[in-house]
C-alpha cells in the first residue's frame, strides 16, 4: 500500500471517530449514546492542552498522558499527529483538495512556497504560553482539537438537532451559536487560498510541534542534490508547505508523504538522513515577534486578575456547572471544548460570551432561559466527561450531599432570588407557586406563605344571604374567575378567620362555602384571593433553576439563580 | 510618457455589429424575463398586509375515547387493595369486565403516564414503571395492535423517560414512545373554554389512536392540593403553559373537557404525602396500597384525594369539572366494587 493511502485512511478514521464521539456525546445507554464511549480521548491526544494544564498547574491530569505519548511520538517522527491524526487538519487537507482541483501546477506550487507569515502560529503559541505560565489557559481558543469540537458540538450538531430521527427530539440552543459555525466556515475556506491555510499560519498546536522535532531521526528528504530537475511535482501538493525540493524547512513539514509519492525519480524518501538541499529548522522568525507575544501572553493574564472580573468583579449570572473548580483554578484548566455543553442532557450549560470576564470567553456557565430545564438532580454528566477536570468527576452522593458527602451538604450552584417586583402572587396579585412546585429538593427550597389580598374591584356589599348563598347589591367587576377556588369573600374589617370560599358566581350571584358570619348593618363585604407567595430558603437552596427556568414570568424571569452561596467558592459564602 | 495608453484597445478586433435577429432575441429574452418577474409579482401581491396573528386551524378537542358504558347495575370503578401493581391492574380490569370492555383487537392504545421529572421510580414523583408495563402488556393480549406512551414533562423528555424507567419499561413491552416535538403540536380552542384559546396541544401523540388510558400516580401539589388523574392531563398542553397556574382549578376542568379517556387508572400503591409534585425522598412517600380504575377521572380523583387525607371539597376543581360534565364526584352512583389481590393479614 502507497504511504498517502495509509494516510488517507488514518485521516478518515479520526475524523470519523471524532465525529462519533461528538455524536455519542448524549446522555444515554443506547449503543450511539454515552454508556462507556471514550469521547475525550482525541482531546486527550493534544500537547498544547497538556502542556497548558502543566504551566497552569504544575500537574498533569492522568488522561492527559496520551498526549506525552503523543509528544513523544513527534520527537521521533516529526508532526505525524498533524499529517495522520488531526481532525481538523484532515477537514482543512479536504476542503483545500475540493477548492483548488482546477488550479494549474505553476500556481499550486507556488502556493506552497515557505514565507514570513509561517511565523504567526509561533507568535500566537508563544502568546498563549505566556499567559500559562501566569495562571491563565487560552490556548484551547485556537487549538485545533478544542476548536473543532466546539464548533461541531455547538453549532454543527445543533443544526441537525432537532426532528424526529435527529440526536435530539427537540431542538437545543446555544448563545452565540452563529460565531463557532462561522470560524469553522472561515477556516475551511481559507483553504481555497492557502492548503492547510489554518494548520500553516494560525495553528498553536502545530507551532508546538514544530519546535518539538528539530531532533526527529528519521524525516522527509531528498537523496542527492545532483540530477534533480525543475519538476516540483513533490511541492505540487505539499500540504506543510515545507520546500522539499530545496532547503527543507523542518518544522513546517507534516508528514503529508505527498512529495515521497509524487517524486518521478524516488529521490525523496522518509530517512534517517539530512536533505541534499540543506534543511532549516524553523521559518523566518522575527524573534522579537516571539518575544513580545510571550510578554504580551504573560502580561494578559495579571492585567485580567486586575480587572476582576473573576473575583470581586463577578458577574453575578455567571453559574459554572456543579463539581466546577473555583474561578482561579477552573480558569486554569477549561480549554472551552464544549463537551459538558453537547452532553448537559437539559442543554443549560452554555458558552459565555460576556458572563467570564475576557479570560473565560466560551467557558460553560448556566443558562436556565436557554436550557430545556434546570440542572437535573440525578445527572453528573458534565463532571464524567471534562477532559481537564475543570468540572470534577463528582459522584452523584456528593451533588446530592448523601453518604459520605451528608457533612458537606448538597453541591450548590448558586442560590434563587425572588424578584418581588415581577413575581405574580408578590406584584400583582395571581396565585402561582410554579417556582415551588418544581422545586426538587426534599424538602423544598421554596417555602410558601399564604395572604389573603383584597382584589381590585372587589369591594361588594351584601343584599339579600340564604345561608350561603349570597347576592351582592351589584355583579362585581374584577376581570377574574371568582368561582375558580382562589377567591374568598370576607366581611369588611374581619380577620381572615372569617373569610369563606367562593364556589361559584354568575353575575350578582355568589355561592359560599359556608354561610357568612353576621355582617351588621351595612353588610359590606370583599372579595380577597388567596395567594401562596414564594419564600427561598438559602440553606436548602441549590441553585438548579428548576423555578427560574419554568417561571411563567418568561422575558426576565421573576425569581432567578445568582452565584450567590455557590460551593465552589468557599469564602465566597453567603450565609454564616 | 503618457498616462494612458489607448493603443491595446485599438489592437483588439472591434466586436461585430449586432445582427437584426442577436437583437431580436435580446429583447425576447428581456421581454420573457421581465413578464415573468412581473407575474410572479402579481401572483404574490397582498394587498391586505399581514395580520396580526397567525391564526392556523384550531382543534376543539383531543378526542372522546370512552367505550359505551355497561349495562346499569354493573360496576363502572373498582377499588384495588395489595402491593403488586400488576396483579392489582389486572384484578381492577376484570372487576370492570376485563380488558376485551375497553380495548378491542386492532385498537392503537395511547398510554398517558406522567412522566413530568427526571426522577428515579423509587422517588414517586412519575408513573410507576411495572403499572406502565402491566397495562402496555395487557393491552397486547388484548389485541391492540399499537401500544404509545406519551408525556409532554416539565424536565428534558429524554432525561424523565429514561431516568424514570417508563423507556426501559415501554421497551420491554413493545410500546413506542412518543416523545415531545414542536411539529406534534398543535394549537387547540376549547369551546366555551376560557383558558384553553388558541393553545398548543400534544395532538401529534393522537395520531392514529382509537384508546386512551391514563396512568397517574397520586401526589400532594402545593397549587392544586392533589396532582392525580385530572392533573396527569397537564402534561398534554404544550407551550409556556406555566401561566394557567394562575386559574389552576379552572385549566383543570377544562383539561377535563379537552380529553375522554377510555380508562384512568390512579395508583395509589404509593402515595407522595408531602413536598410533591416532585418529591425527592423516600420519607415524603407512604405505601398505600390502593389502585382506582374508572373511565370517570373525577370519580378516581375524589377517591385518590382521600389517601392524602383530604377531602373532595378540598379540590375546588372536581366541582368544575362535574359542573363541565367531566364526570361525577357522587362516587356511588358508578356501582364501585372493591378487590383485594392479596389475603388479609391475620
Amino acid at each position: 500500500m502507497r504511504i498517502v493511502v495509509a494516510r488517507r485512511i488514518s485521516q478518515a478514521f479520526f475524523v470519523l471517530l471524532f465525529l462519533w464521539f461528538c455524536l455519542v456525546a448524549t446522555v444515554g445507554d443506547a449503543f450511539w449514546q454515552l454508556r462507556g464511549w471514550p469521547i475525550n480521548w482525541i482531546l486527550s491526544l493534544d500537547p498544547l492542552t497538556a502542556l497548558g494544564v502543566v504551566l497552569t498547574t504544575r500537574t498533569l491530569y492522568a488522561p492527559l498522558l496520551w498526549a506525552v505519548l503523543v509528544l513523544a511520538a513527534t520527537f521521533f517522527l516529526g508532526r505525524f499527529f498533524c499529517g495522520f491524526a488531526c481532525p481538523l487538519g484532515a477537514l482543512n487537507q479536504l476542503a483545500g483538495w475540493l477548492t483548488r482541483r482546477r488550479l494549474p501546477t505553476a500556481a499550486r506550487v507556488a502556493d506552497n512556497a515557505p514565507g514570513k507569515a509561517r511565523g504567526v502560529k509561533y507568535v500566537l503559541l508563544a502568546f498563549f504560553l505566556g499567559a500559562a505560565a501566569l495562571g491563565s489557559l487560552q490556548t484551547g481558543l485556537l487549538d485545533p482539537l478544542p476548536l473543532v469540537f466546539r464548533s461541531v458540538n455547538l453549532a454543527v450538531l445543533p443544526l441537525v438537532d432537532p426532528g424526529r430521527f435527529g440526536i435530539h427530539g427537540e431542538g437545543r440552543f446555544y448563545d452565540g451559536a452563529w460565531v463557532f459555525g462561522l470560524i469553522l466556515l472561515a477556516i475551511l475556506c481559507a483553504n481555497a487560498w492557502r492548503p492547510r491555510f489554518f494548520c500553516r499560519y494560525l495553528c498553536p498546536l502545530g507551532a508546538l510541534f514544530g519546535l518539538a522535532v528539530r531532533f526527529t531521526p528519521w524525516r522527509i528528504g531528498k537523496a542527492d542534490a545532483k540530477a534533480c530537475g525543475t519538476c516540483r511535482r513533490c511541492e505540487e501538493y505539499c500540504e506543510g508547505g515545507c520546500r522539499p525540493s530545496g532547503e527543507l524547512v523542518l518544522s513546517e513539514c507534516v508528514l503529508c508523504m505527498n512529495c515521497l509519492d509524487a517524486c518521478p525519480t524516488g529521490r525523496i524518501g522518509f530517512a534517517a538522513r539530512p536533505s541534499a538541499c540543506g534543511e532549516r529548522a524553523l521559518p523566518d522568525l522575527s524573534r522579537r515577534g516571539v518575544l513580545a507575544a510571550l510578554a504580551a501572553g504573560a502580561l494578559a493574564a495579571p492585567l485580567w486578575r486586575v480587572g476582576g472580573a473573576s473575583a470581586l468583579g463577578r458577574d453575578p449570572a455567571l453559574i459554572r456547572p456543579p463539581g466546577s473548580l473555583d474561578e482561579e483554578r477552573f480558569l486554569a484548566r477549561c480549554i472551552r471544548c464544549g463537551q459538558c455543553m453537547r452532553v448537559c442532557p437539559s442543554a443549560v450549560i452554555q458558552p459565555a460570551v460576556t458572563a467570564a470576564g475576557a479570560a473565560g470567553l466560551w467557558t460553560p456557565t448556566l443558562n436556565y432561559r436557554l436550557g430545556r430545564a434546570g440542572c437535573l438532580q440525578n445527572c453528573i454528566a458534565c463532571g464524567q466527561v471534562c477532559p481537564t477536570a475543570a468540572i470534577r468527576p463528582f459522584p452523584l452522593d456528593e451533588k446530592l450531599g448523601r453518604g459520605q458527602y451528608a457533612a458537606a451538604g448538597p453541591l450548590r450552584l448558586g442560590t434563587a432570588f425572588v424578584d418581588r417586583t415581577r413575581c405574580l402572587p408578590w406584584a400583582m396579585g395571581r396565585p402561582c407557586i410554579v417556582c415551588q412546585e418544581v422545586c426538587p429538593v426534599s424538602p423544598k427550597a421554596i417555602t410558601v406563605g399564604t395572604v389573603l389580598e383584597p382584589v381590585p374591584g372587589g369591594a361588594v356589599s351584601v343584599s339579600d344571604a340564604k345561608g350561603a348563598a349570597l347576592t351582592l347589591a351589584g355583579a362585581p367587576v374584577t376581570g377574574r374567575n371568582l368561582g375558580s377556588g382562589d377567591y374568598f369573600l370576607r366581611g369588611a374589617g374581619l380577620s381572615d378567620d372569617t373569610a369563606r370560599r367562593i364556589v361559584s358566581h354568575s353575575g350578582a350571584n355568589l355561592a359560599l362555602e359556608k354561610p357568612l358570619p353576621d355582617l351588621g348593618q351595612g353588610r359590606r363585604a370583599e372579595i380577597v384571593v388567596r395567594l401562596q407567595q414564594p419564600h427561598v430558603d438559602p440553606t436548602r437552596c441549590v441553585g438548579c433553576g428548576m423555578c427560574e427556568h419554568e417561571c411563567p414570568v418568561s422575558g426576565l424571569r421573576a425569581i432567578r439563580v445568582t452565584s450567590e452561596n455557590e460551593s465552589r467558592s468557599g469564602p465566597g459564602r453567603m450565609l454564616a | 510618457m503618457k498616462d494612458h495608453d489607448p493603443a491595446p484597445a485599438a489592437q483588439k478586433a472591434r466586436p461585430e455589429a449586432l445582427s437584426r435577429r442577436a437583437f431580436l432575441w435580446r429583447l425576447a429574452g428581456a421581454g420573457v424575463a421581465a413578464a415573468a418577474v412581473g407575474g410572479i409579482g402579481l401572483s404574490l401581491r397582498d394587498a391586505v398586509g399581514p395580520a396580526a396573528m397567525e391564526n392556523a386551524r384550531a382543534l376543539a378537542t383531543l378526542g372522546d375515547f370512552a367505550v359505551p358504558a355497561p349495562i346499569a347495575g354493573k360496576p363502572r370503578l373498582a377499588e384495588v387493595h395489595g402491593t403488586d401493581r400488576a396483579a392489582m391492574f389486572t384484578a381492577g380490569v376484570a372487576a370492570l369486565g376485563g380488558m376485551a370492555a375497553f380495548v378491542a383487537r386492532g385498537d392503537t392504545v395511547l398510554l398517558k403516564v406522567n412522566a413530568a421529572f427526571a426522577a428515579p421510580a423509587v422517588l414517586g414523583a412519575t408513573t410507576s414503571p411495572e403499572l406502565l408495563a402491566a397495562v402496555a402488556t395487557a393491552c397486547r393480549e388484548a389485541g391492540a395492535s399499537r401500544v404509545l406512551v406519551a408525556d409532554n414533562p416539565i424536565n428534558n423528555p429524554e432525561s424523565c423517560f429514561e431516568v424514570a424507567g417508563l423507556a426501559d419499561a415501554a421497551r420491554a413491552t413493545g410500546a413506542r414512545l412518543v416523545l415531545p416535538r414542536p411539529a406534534l403540536f398543535s394549537p387547540l380552542s376549547l369551546p366555551h373554554g376560557r383558558l384553553l384559546k388558541d393553545w398548543p396541544v400534544f395532538s401529534g401523540a393522537f395520531a392514529g389512536v382509537t384508546k386512551v388510558i391514563t396512568l397517574a400516580p397520586v401526589k400532594d401539589h402545593q397549587r392544586a392540593v392533589a396532582s392525580m388523574s385530572l392533573k396527569n392531563l397537564y402534561g398534554l398542553l404544550g407551550g409556556r403553559r406555566n401561566i394557567f397556574h394562575q386559574d389552576i382549578n379552572g385549566i383543570i376542568a377544562e383539561l377535563g373537557a379537552m380529553l375522554t379517556p377510555t380508562l384512568c387508572v390512579l395508583d395509589g400503591t404509593t402515595v407522595m404525602m408531602t413536598n410533591g409534585p416532585t418529591g425527592g425522598s423516600l420519607s415524603d412517600l407512604r405505601q398505600a396500597g390502593v389502585m382506582y380504575l374508572s373511565a370517570d377521572p373525577v370519580a378516581t380523583d375524589a377517591l385518590g384525594v382521600g389517601l392524602l387525607g383530604k377531602t373532595p371539597a378540598d379540590l375546588p376543581y372536581l366541582a368544575l369539572a362535574q359542573a363541565a360534565g367531566v364526570g361525577t364526584t357522587d362516587v356511588a352512583s358508578l356501582n364501585p366494587v372493591t378487590v383485594n389481590t392479596e389475603p388479609a393479614a391475620g
